[in-house]
C-alpha cells in the first residue's frame, strides 16, 4: 500500500525477564491510511500497546524489536537514531497515553508544557507558540485559558489533564495521532467529552488516528477499521461495517459476547474459558487454541496465517469460514 | 422481627475533614437490603459509592444516621461484638493483590480469615480451604502459591474465597471486576451469581459498569456527589430512567452498534462534576442539567415515588 501513512510489517518485540524471553509481539503487520482511524483492540498482554510503543521507539526496560519494519511516509522508523525519531515524534506523530499525570511534568506550568513541544520542534516562535497554546486550550475546552496557562497539572481534574495531553499532542499539527487507552481512566461522561473532542479535531484536520483500547464500545463507535490482537498477533482486521456484520475469528466473537450491555439482564453468560498466557516461546500453533470452541487438531499443529476472507477483511483462523457462517 | 431486612441504612452521612475543609462524601442515604438480594450502586468517581459501602460495614464510622444489621445498630456494638458480627459482613476489593498479604500463601490467607473468626479446628479449616479453592475455580495447588504468582482473575478468585471462608451473609463487592479483562470479568460475574444462589448471600455491588450492575442487581441506586438521585428495580431504572443524571449516565455507554450507520454520535455532557467540598445548593446536578430551572438551584428535590418502587429526586421526574 504505497499511499499508507504508516506501514508496519512483520514486527517482533521481545522482553527478557530473568532467564525467560517474553514474546510480546509476534509478527504484527498493519497500515494506517491518511485520514483513517484505526482501533487496535485486545486484552492485557495482547501486545497492542507494545506494538505501537515499538514503532515509536518508546519501549521500556528490556524490550527490544527483533524483526520487522515500520515506515512512516516512507521513512524506516526502526532504523532511525534516537534524535531523528524524537524529531518525528511530537511533530509528525502526536501521542496520548492513558494516564496524563505520569506523562505531564508535575513541576511545570501547563502552558509551558504545551509550548515546549512547539519550540523544541521549531514549529513556531515563542510568541506564536504562546498564542497557539491559548488557542489550543480554548479548542480542547479549557475555560479561562490565559489564567489556566499558569496552572500546574495537580490543579486539574483527570478529564482536564487528558485535554491538556491532547493539546500537547496536536500542537504541531501531526499527521498521525496515537492514543493509548486515552479514556480508560476516565468516568463514562468524561470519556464521552474526550472522545467528542478527538472526533472534532480529527474531522477538522483530517489527521489519522490510531486508538488502542480494550473497549469494543469505544473502538466501534469511533473507528473506521478495527484490528483485534491476542498473544502478540493480529487475529482479525476489518473495516467497521464488515467487522460488525461478519466477525470471523472465534476470539473476536467470544470477546464481543463477553460484554454485558444494559438490557441484557436475562441472558446466559458464556465465558471464554481459561486465561491469556505470557508466551515464553514463539507461538507455533494458534495461541487461542486452548480457549477456542472451534479448535481442531490442525489448530494445535500450525500457526494460522493472517489471510484475506473478504473485501479488506483479514483473519488468522484456519476455520474462519465455518466460524463466520456459524456466527451469522 | 419477621419483616426486618438483613441490612437497614437510615439517613447516613459521611464527611471527611481535609485540610480544614469538609468533603461531603455521603449525604443522608437510606436503603434496605434483604438476604439473598443484590443492591447495585452506580455513579462516577467521587459519587460516594465506595464510602457508602464501607460505612455499611462500619469500616468507616457514619457521622449521622444509623446502620442496622440483623436488627442491631452496628455503631453501638463493642469492638468484640463488632468482630463477631463482621463474620457475617465481608468485602471484596477492586485490586485483589493490594488486599492480600504478599508474604502469605493463598491457602494461609484464606485460612487466616477463619482463624480471626475462631472458626473450626486446624484440620477442618484446611479442608474448607481446599473446598473453597475448588469452588471458586482455582486448582488446589494455588493454595501453596503466593498472590503475585497468580493472574489478576485468579487473584480475584482468592479474594472471593477469602471473603466467603467465614460464611458471611452480606458481601460488599467494591468494583470487583474493574481491573480485569473482559473475558475474565464474565467468569467472575458468573461465579458471584452462582455463589449468591448457593449461599443466599446479599451483595452490595459497586461498579461503574452499568450493564454488569443491571445483570447482577435486584435494585439499583444512582449516586451523584454523595446523594442518591434515583433508585428502583434494576429493570425499571434502566428501562425508564427518571432522573436527568441517570439518563446521561445510561446515554454515555458506548454500545457496540449493529452497523456503522448506528454509531453513537459523540456528544458530551457539558461541564465538570462540582467539587464535593462545596456541592451546589439545591439539586446537586442542576449546574449541568439540561432541564434545570430556577427552582432547581433554590430547592433541593426530595426523593419521591414516580412509580411503584421507583424513586427519584428531581422536581420534574414522573
Amino acid at each position: 500500500m504505497a499511499d499508507a501513512l504508516l506501514t508496519v510489517e512483520n514486527l517482533h518485540t521481545e522482553f527478557t525477564r530473568q532467564e525467560d524471553v517474553i514474546y510480546a509481539v509476534n509478527g504484527v503487520s498493519f497500515s494506517v491510511a491518511p485520514g483513517e482511524t484505526l482501533g487496535i483492540v485486545g486484552e492485557s498482554g495482547s501486545g497492542k500497546s507494545v506494538s505501537v510503543l515499538s514503532v515509536l521507539g518508546l519501549l521500556r526496560g528490556s524490550g527490544k524489536v527483533t524483526q520487522g519494519s515500520a515506515k512512516f511516509e516512507g521513512t524506516e522508523l526502526l532504523k532511525l537514531k534516537r534524535r531523528q525519531l524524537e524529531d518525528i515524534r511530537g511533530r509528525d506523530i502526536g501521542v496520548i497515553f492513558q494516564d496524563p499525570m505520569t506523562s505531564l511534568n508535575p513541576t511545570m506550568r501547563i502552558g509551558d508544557q504545551i509550548m515546549e513541544g512547539m519550540l523544541t520542534h521549531h514549529y513556531a516562535s515563542r510568541k506564536a507558540a504562546y498564542n497557539r497554546t491559548i488557542d489550543l486550550l480554548t479548542e480542547v475546552g479549557i475555560p479561562e485559558p490565559t489564567s489556566r496557562f499558569r496552572n500546574y497539572p495537580f490543579e486539574f481534574s483527570g478529564g482536564m489533564r487528558q485535554r491538556v495531553m491532547i493539546a500537547m499532542a496536536i500542537a504541531c499539527e501531526p499527521q498521525l495521532l496515537i492514543a493509548d487507552e486515552p479514556t480508560t481512566a476516565l468516568d463514562v461522561t468524561v470519556q464521552m467529552q474526550v472522545l467528542a473532542l478527538l472526533q472534532k479535531l480529527r474531522q477538522k484536520s483530517r489527521m489519522s488516528v490510531v486508538i488502542i483500547t480494550h473497549d469494543f464500545g469505544v473502538a466501534t463507535n469511533f473507528c473506521d477499521r478495527i484490528m483485534v490482537m491476542y498473544a502478540g498477533k493480529v487475529m482479525e482486521s476489518a473495516p467497521l461495517e464488515e467487522f460488525l456484520k461478519r466477525p470471523a475469528h472465534p476470539y473476536t466473537i467470544g470477546l464481543k459476547a463477553s460484554i454485558i450491555e444494559v438490557g441484557q439482564s436475562n441472558r446466559v453468560l458464556q465465558p471464554i474459558p481459561g486465561t491469556t498466557q505470557q508466551l515464553t516461546e514463539p507461538p507455533r500453533a494458534c495461541p487461542f487454541v486452548d480457549r477456542c470452541a472451534f479448535a481442531q487438531d490442525a489448530c494445535h499443529e500450525e500457526l494460522p496465517e493472517l489471510r484475506s476472507i473478504g473485501s479488506d477483511h483479514l483473519v488468522a483462523c484456519l476455520r474462519a469460514e465455518e466460524v463466520m457462517s456459524h456466527a451469522g | 422481627m419477621p419483616d426486618e431486612p438483613l441490612l437497614r441504612v437510615e439517613e447516613v452521612s459521611k464527611h471527611f475533614k481535609v485540610r480544614g475543609r469538609t468533603l461531603h462524601a455521603v449525604e443522608r442515604v437510606s436503603f434496605e437490603l434483604d438476604a439473598g438480594q443484590t443492591l447495585g450502586l452506580v455513579g462516577e468517581s467521587g459519587s460516594g459509592k465506595s464510602t457508602l459501602g464501607r460505612v455499611a460495614l462500619r469500616l468507616l464510622e457514619a457521622d449521622a444516621g444509623r446502620v442496622v444489621f440483623q436488627g442491631r445498630d452496628i455503631a453501638k456494638l463493642s469492638s468484640k461484638e463488632l468482630r463477631q458480627e463482621r463474620r457475617h459482613m465481608q468485602i471484596i476489593f477492586q485490586d485483589p493483590l493490594a488486599s492480600l498479604n504478599s508474604r502469605m500463601t493463598v491457602g494461609a490467607a484464606i485460612e487466616d480469615a477463619m482463624i480471626i473468626q475462631g472458626v473450626g479446628t486446624r484440620a477442618e479449616r484446611r479442608k474448607h480451604v481446599d473446598e473453597l479453592l475448588e469452588r471458586v475455580g482455582l486448582p488446589l495447588s494455588a493454595g501453596n502459591a503466593f498472590p503475585f504468582e497468580l493472574s489478576g482473575g485468579q487473584q480475584q478468585r482468592v479474594g472471593i474465597a477469602r471473603a466467603l471462608a467465614v460464611k458471611p451473609k452480606l458481601v460488599v463487592c467494591d468494583e470487583p471486576i474493574s481491573a480485569l479483562d473482559v473475558s475474565i470479568q464474565v467468569q467472575i460475574i458468573d461465579l458471584l451469581k452462582d455463589l449468591q444462589k448457593e449461599m443466599n448471600l446479599a451483595y452490595i455491588f459497586i461498579s461503574h459498569n452499568l450493564g454488569v450492575v443491571q445483570y447482577l442487581s435486584d435494585r439499583v441506586m444512582v449516586l451523584y456527589l454523595g446523594e442518591v438521585v434515583e433508585q428502583g428495580t434494576a429493570q425499571d431504572l434502566f428501562a425508564d430512567p427518571q432522573h436527568p443524571y441517570t439518563r446521561v449516565l445510561i446515554d454515555s455507554i458506548l454500545k457496540i452498534p449493529e452497523s456503522s450507520a448506528e454509531r453513537r454520535p459523540m456528544t458530551g455532557l457539558p461541564g465538570e462534576m462540582p467539587s464535593p467540598f462545596s456541592p451546589p445548593v439545591g439539586c446537586p446536578f442542576h449546574p449541568r442539567c439540561a432541564l434545570a430551572q430556577d427552582r432547581c438551584s433554590a430547592e433541593k428535590p426530595q426523593m419521591r415515588a414516580v412509580a411503584d418502587g421507583h424513586l427519584a429526586a428531581c422536581h420534574f421526574a414522573g
